[in-house]
């Protein structure tokens, strides 16, 4: 979807709007791992986008209002979800790998790293970044359970920590441990997929 | 005598609330000697930059 400044339109019709799906569902993947919950999420976005087409001015880019309209959506989705099922910080099903005993899998019983980090290259020009944010979208993808919701709120939609507690109903530690969690497993997940240089 | 599994806990949250300044003491203290934490904590910034571009990427023209 290119859409320069110049050509930016100042109205939309119903008719534009199928044509934003697939940019929507996108984004949406990248904070819902089922997809069939993201295009629940993007058709919900799309109804509401028709019921206010009117408000739209082209002070933004459609893609961009409408992305407005999809963070609401699935910040919703995640207050619904933690109001009907409380999500333990780490449970069964939380975390393929087993959550519960992932520091004392990366950390030796003195505390030092079993594995040490490596040296990252710096994803610089844009060739490089276009590769690291391939990697760190697989790896966001299987960022499974309440760290994964966490990490997406606050580094992907750009959320406040203090907005994410009360949205997920989580304490500030817990959310830290939540942060924290998701740091260590994107790293080593990255880190796996990304090239290396010295060390 | 802090940690590894200490001070990346606290790398971490730091870079979403403010540490206390016998907090950030221990963390530099820390950093200063070891490079494994200080590629962890650099690794956190990376990760943050590049998860933003991948939200703006999104949403960008």
């Amino acid at each position: 979807m290119t859409e320069s400044r110049a050509t930016r339109p100042t109205s939309l019709r119903a008719d534009d709007l199928p044509a934003f799906r697939p940019a929507l569902l996108r984004y949406a993947t990248l904070q819902v791992r089922e997809v069939a919950i993201a295009e629940d999420l993007v058709q919900n976005t799309l109804v509401a986008a028709l019921g206010s087409l009117a408000s739209f001015r082209g002070e933004a880019a459609p893609t961009t209002w409408l992305i407005g309209i999809l963070k609401r959506q699935i910040i919703d989705h995640y207050r619904r979800m933690s109001r009907e099922t409380p999500l333990p910080v780490s449970g069964p099903g939380d975390d393929p790998e087993g959550d519960a005993d992932l520091l004392d899998r990366l950390f030796a019983s003195d505390g030092h790293w079993v594995t040490k980090p490596a040296v990252w290259a710096d994803p610089e020009g844009s060739l490089q970044q276009e590769a690291f944010l391939g990697v760190l979208e697989a790896c966001l993808k299987g960022l499974a359970g309440q760290s994964g919701r966490v990490f997406a709120l606050r580094e992907i939609m750009e959320l406040e920590p203090e907005e994410i507690c009360k949205d997920l109903q989580l304490t500030q530690s817990n959310y830290w441990v939540l942060m924290h969690r998701a740091r260590l497993r994107l790293r080593q997940c990255v880190e796996r997929g990304w090239v290396m240089e010295g060390n | 005598m802090d940690t590894c599994r200490d001070v990346s806990a606290l790398v971490s949250r730091a870079m979403d609330a403010r540490l206390s300044w016998v907090e950030r003491l221990r963390v530099r203290f820390h950093l200063a000697i070891c490079v494994a934490c200080r590629r962890f904590s650099r690794q956190v910034q990376i990760l943050r930059r590049a998860a933003r571009q991948l939200g703006q990427k999104g949403t960008g023209p």
